[in-house]
């Protein structure tokens, strides 16, 4: 039980995939301007990976090596158009606001750096949990990012005004530069500083 | 234990392989696909309702409501884009532009026309047009205008003011270009330069246009919209295609009806 927790948990703080093996970046920069974005974009790829994870997992053993990469792929692609159709059908204001970035799920290292790190070796369950834990690491700098963008950058969270705008009355002037990519950078680096300092093992020498 | 190397083995579970995932990726499209196809029709209607300024741009609201508004505050009509007039015959809700184009007695090839400045393939002879009513009065009338950017083909509405002349707003539906690039065509901001703009100069010749970088307010520059930065192609599409549409082979005579003493319906 407690290996399944690891599996579960690890990849929050421990060996967190935006924080440590710093992959997956692209997205996290392009989709975290609101929070309802980041949401439905950290539910789909936390979806995909474990999806793809179990799938992989449960062929690992008649995947032919010399192919195993377009395999994975071809499994991995599968379930992004799946998942992008899913959206258009049911949240289609948001699949239009995350536009390409759905598709590029299939580039994003996270999905396939876990199946072909994890999934490869493991067994299916093991795996799909893996997917779910590397998932929610990755959702939850996206909500962190998300948060502080929304919040700073338009004064809002989850499209309702939180801090009233001095455009309209108000008294927050909010700050562009949350909104631009370089806003999501910073804010990126301040979470990896806090969990580097909380954890200070996971610093790398220089 | 099978030889997971050998080239027929490998053959034989990629074309398996292939196969699962295409029916999966096929069924879920298949099944589908009636959803998404109302989605894409509220989700014109609902366009068309924020570039009247009936709806705010982030508005959350259900279907039905963007149906009850649509119902009671837009009126399409289908215009003879030749003569301005509208056809009173044609029913609008079933207007398809798809099934227009793909027939030679109700659209034509815009190669080698004026209309091969949009990019467009072809072009229809009879338009939709949506009159934006209040009670009994047409407030303003919202023109589809399509026509190519750097990537893709734009497709989106126009509002113009019953005055012919003043544009009320813009939008765009269904686009391809970069994210954060063209595809800062959907930058509310961007959007909203274009609001209280002439789309006619003196002369009455289409002179909206997106230049180079910004263009000022409406009164002093009332036919310059500011240019989208990294995106000069797409911005000159948009002037392109726009001109067109307001133009003479467009929905040009159709506005000049309707600064001339409104459109009769």
């Amino acid at each position: 039980m407690s290996k399944t927790r690891e599996v579960l948990l690890d990849p929050l703080f421990n060996n967190n995939p935006i924080g440590l093996q710093v992959l997956g970046i692209c997205s996290a920069l392009a989709v975290t301007t609101k929070l309802e974005t980041a949401v439905v974009m950290s539910l789909a790829v936390t979806v995909v990976t474990a999806f793809s994870n179990l799938a992989v997992s449960a062929l690992r053993n008649f995947i032919p090596p010399s192919i195993r990469i377009i395999v994975q792929l071809t499994v991995i692609a599968s379930l992004v158009i799946v998942t992008d159709q899913i959206l258009k059908a049911y949240v289609f204001e948001i699949s239009k606001q995350l536009s390409v970035f759905v598709g590029l799920i299939i580039t994003n290292c996270i999905v396939m750096g876990r199946a072909e790190g994890y999934a490869m070796q493991n067994p299916p369950m093991s795996s799909f949990i893996d997917g779910i834990g590397n998932g929610l690491g990755y959702s939850l700098v996206l909500l962190f990012v998300g948060f502080f963008r929304e919040l700073f950058g338009s004064g809002k969270l989850m499209g309702v005004e939180v801090l009233p705008l001095a455009a309209d009355g108000g008294w927050y002037v909010p700050n562009g530069l949350m909104l631009l990519a370089p806003g999501a950078f910073f804010l990126i680096a301040l979470f990896i500083w806090a969990i580097r300092t909380w954890k200070p093992n996971q610093v790398e020498n220089a | 234990m099978r030889n997971l190397n050998s080239t027929k083995y490998i053959v034989v579970f990629c074309t398996v392989v292939c196969l699962v995932c295409s029916i999966f990726v096929a069924g879920a499209a298949v099944l589908l696909k009636e959803k998404q196809e109302v989605n894409a029709v509220l989700d014109r209607q609902k366009k068309v309702l924020v570039v009247a300024g009936l709806l705010a741009e982030d508005a959350k609201v259900k279907a039905d409501e963007i149906q009850r508004l649509y119902k009671t505050h837009i009126r399409g009509r289908v215009v003879d884009l030749a003569t301005g007039e509208v056809d009173a015959q044609a029913d609008a809700a079933s207007y398809d532009l798809a099934l227009v184009l793909a027939d030679d007695k109700t659209s034509r090839p815009s190669e080698g026309t004026e209309a091969s400045v949009t990019g467009l393939t072809r072009i229809p002879k009879k338009g939709l047009v949506f009159e934006v009513v209040f009670g009994d009065s047409v407030e303003m009338v919202v023109l589809p205008i399509q026509g190519k950017g750097l990537w893709s083909t734009l497709l989106g509405y126009l509002a113009i003011d019953s005055n012919g002349n003043t544009i009320r707003g813009i939008t765009f539906y269904k686009h391809g270009e970069t994210p954060g690039l063209g595809g800062e065509v959907d930058n509310p901001s961007w959007k909203a330069v274009w609001s209280g703009r002439k789309a006619y100069n003196a002369k009455g010749e289409p002179a909206i246009a997106v230049i180079k970088g910004k263009a000022g307010g409406a009164a002093e520059a009332p036919h310059k919209i500011d240019g989208l930065s990294g995106a000069t192609i797409t911005g000159n599409g948009v002037t392109k295609f726009v001109q067109f549409w307001l133009g003479a082979k467009g929905y040009g005579p159709f506005l000049a009806r309707l600064q001339k003493g409104g459109v009769k319906s």
